[in-house]
């Protein structure tokens, strides 16, 4: 018999947008989701914490369709998703920008930009957000036709955002935005995050800095070992000793 | 110095077919990481194909420039067609297993089709013989381009034929456009994004699958045309040739840097000119060896080719 899963504070009530039910994913025998549920309502910012190993970048990954779930469901605005491919999920309004940033580093930053508008055909309009990515980050603008590769490592994460951030979506999934990254960089990361969910993106973050995940999120899951042990609000889940102890460091 | 010339002209003119024939192994290596070695074949069918086309128009109507689109577009689409047949029932399903399954794959896809163009197969529809498979004899290659000489300096000291013109014209032609398409437009952005990593690829829309397929069906296609001009040089067509070939342009395109597709380019001249310069100055029997060391020179200097970039492998 599984252990109900512990909740701390309400949630409010939005409408679902993604709705993860029971997954599975294996890697050959070896189980690396066993059964995990959770959601991201509309306009929400939802955090997946947990230590390494414990599932986050595996659920991630099969939210997005770069891993084929064994068991459960993936739905996307009540629409199922389960097992699609991953290019078929853009159109769908998903971003996914994966671990380890992923950017192209033969590519300019402009070329990188404009294949993460890869199915738009708007060219006016990906200009404009190609700018609107420049006004959060004015680095990328001096840096706009040099190779990707020789950006700084927090360079290289606003690029990753910005291109998922070009295709227009709903839901953007995030791998680890501050690893490796200096303190004042991720402080800047994470404010405009914060402003682009104000304008209405909502975003699954996955993230080892559970403070600044927790303190950025509407609603966050605990991940262990393959399973959701825990959810709450932010605010509570901070407030948690088993968090304090096991995620803070505290 | 007359010789000098025109081995440089020769040398240029087998150069620029290598190119043509390289820069399908380095497109299909960048986005796949895999050695096509079923490439050169897909090639010699190329010009089996435009062979059966010149042989249907008959003699009367070959050497006008209608004749010549028919046959090099007959055959570029028909390479097209093999390059994707091949890449979607033999190579796809076998994306996710090891290099190395791919790899013994090719090469017995380039046996299957090198040798099974040796076996004789005729059919008798209504009272006419049809020949499916050409058998092992190398045959003629029809004069599609009837030679003219363009160029004829101190009395045959060196002269330049219209068709290493025409050739030479259609290789920097098809070159210059796949440059276009690789660094200008959308797909070729996209086919860049998938040879660096097609699971990132995806993640922004690109149908990864779609993109091998075009690019190997572009490769095919630019081997059909290169193996054209191959058999009228040559003057012949045997199914043996693009092992022939295809080895060749296969060096061409590691001296240049795999993936690289100006250095297939530059590859596949170096190695024109170092062929004819061999067979011009000593003897006709060291050509292939010199191709070979200067292979084995290259690698061992500079074991990326010469442009490439050194890449970690990634685990």
């Amino acid at each position: 018999m599984l252990e109900p899963v512990k909740t701390l504070g309400t949630r409010a009530e939005r409408k679902r947008l993604l709705d993860v039910q029971g997954v599975k994913v294996a890697y050959g025998a070896i189980a690396a989701l066993k059964g995990v549920s959770l959601s991201v309502g509309e306009g929400e910012v939802v955090a997946l914490i947990g230590a390494n190993g414990a599932g986050k970048t595996s659920t991630l990954r099969a939210v997005s369709g770069m891993l084929k779930p064994v068991g459960g469901s993936i739905t996307l605005r009540g629409q199922d998703i389960t097992g699609h491919k991953a290019h078929t999920l853009v159109p769908k309004g998903m971003a996914h920008a994966p671990e380890g940033r992923g950017i192209f580093p033969n590519l300019t930053v402009e070329e990188n930009l404009k294949l993460g508008a890869f199915l738009r055909h708007d060219t006016d309009g990906i200009e404009a957000d190609a700018e609107k990515s420049f006004t959060f980050f004015p680095v990328l603008k001096e840096r706009r036709k040099q190779m990707a590769g020789t950006l700084s490592g927090g360079e290289q994460q606003m690029l990753a955002i910005s291109r998922a951030l070009m295709s227009r979506p709903q839901l953007l999934l995030l791998d680890e935005p501050s690893l490796g990254l200096a303190p004042q960089v991720t402080q800047t990361i994470f404010r405009i995050l914060r402003e682009v969910n104000a304008q209405g993106v909502s975003i699954l973050l996955v993230e080892q800095n559970a403070h600044l995940a927790l303190g950025l999120c509407h609603w966050a899951y605990v991940l262990e070992t393959g399973e959701v042990v825990m959810n709450g609000t932010g605010a509570e889940l901070l407030q948690s000793d088993d968090i304090r102890k096991a995620y803070l460091g505290e | 110095m007359y010789g000098f010339l025109q081995h440089v002209i020769n040398g240029l003119a087998a150069g620029t077919i290598y190119a043509l024939v390289a820069l399908g192994y380095t497109m299909v290596y960048g986005v796949l990481k895999l050695i096509n070695f079923a490439h050169g074949d897909v090639m010699m069918v190329g010009v089996y194909v435009g062979y059966a086309v010149a042989f249907l128009l008959g003699r009367d109507s070959l050497g006008s420039t209608g004749s010549v689109l028919l046959i090099f577009a007959a055959s570029m689409a028909a390479c097209a067609l093999l390059g994707f047949l091949i890449e979607r029932f033999a190579y796809r399903p076998l994306r996710e297993k090891p290099r190395l399954t791919a790899l013994i794959t090719a090469i017995g896809i380039s046996f299957a089709l090198s040798y099974g163009f040796q076996l004789d197969a005729q059919v008798n529809v209504r009272g006419t013989q049809v020949t499916l498979l050409p058998g092992a004899a190398a045959r003629a290659f029809p004069e599609i381009i009837t030679p003219v000489e363009w160029l004829n300096i101190g009395d045959g000291e060196v002269v330049i034929w219209n068709r290493q013109v025409i050739s030479f014209l259609i290789a920097i032609g098809l070159m210059v456009g796949l440059q276009y398409l690789v660094f200008r437009t959308r797909f070729g952005r996209a086919m860049r994004a998938v040879s660096f990593d097609h699971r990132v690829a995806a993640l922004l829309g690109i149908p990864v699958d779609r993109v091998i397929a075009m690019t190997f069906m572009l490769g095919s296609s630019l081997a059909a045309a290169a193996g054209l001009l191959y058999a009228i040089k040559d003057t012949s067509v045997q199914p043996l040739m693009g092992l022939y070939v295809g080895l060749k342009a296969f060096v061409a395109a590691v001296i240049g840097g795999i993936g690289h597709v100006p250095g297939a380019l530059v590859g596949a001249l170096a190695l024109g000119l170092c062929e004819e310069f061999v067979v011009g100055y000593t003897n006709s029997s060291w050509r292939d060896a010199v191709a070979f060391g200067f292979l084995i020179v290259v690698l061992l200097l500079r074991p990326e080719g010469l442009f490439g970039r050194v890449q970690a492998e990634k685990v």
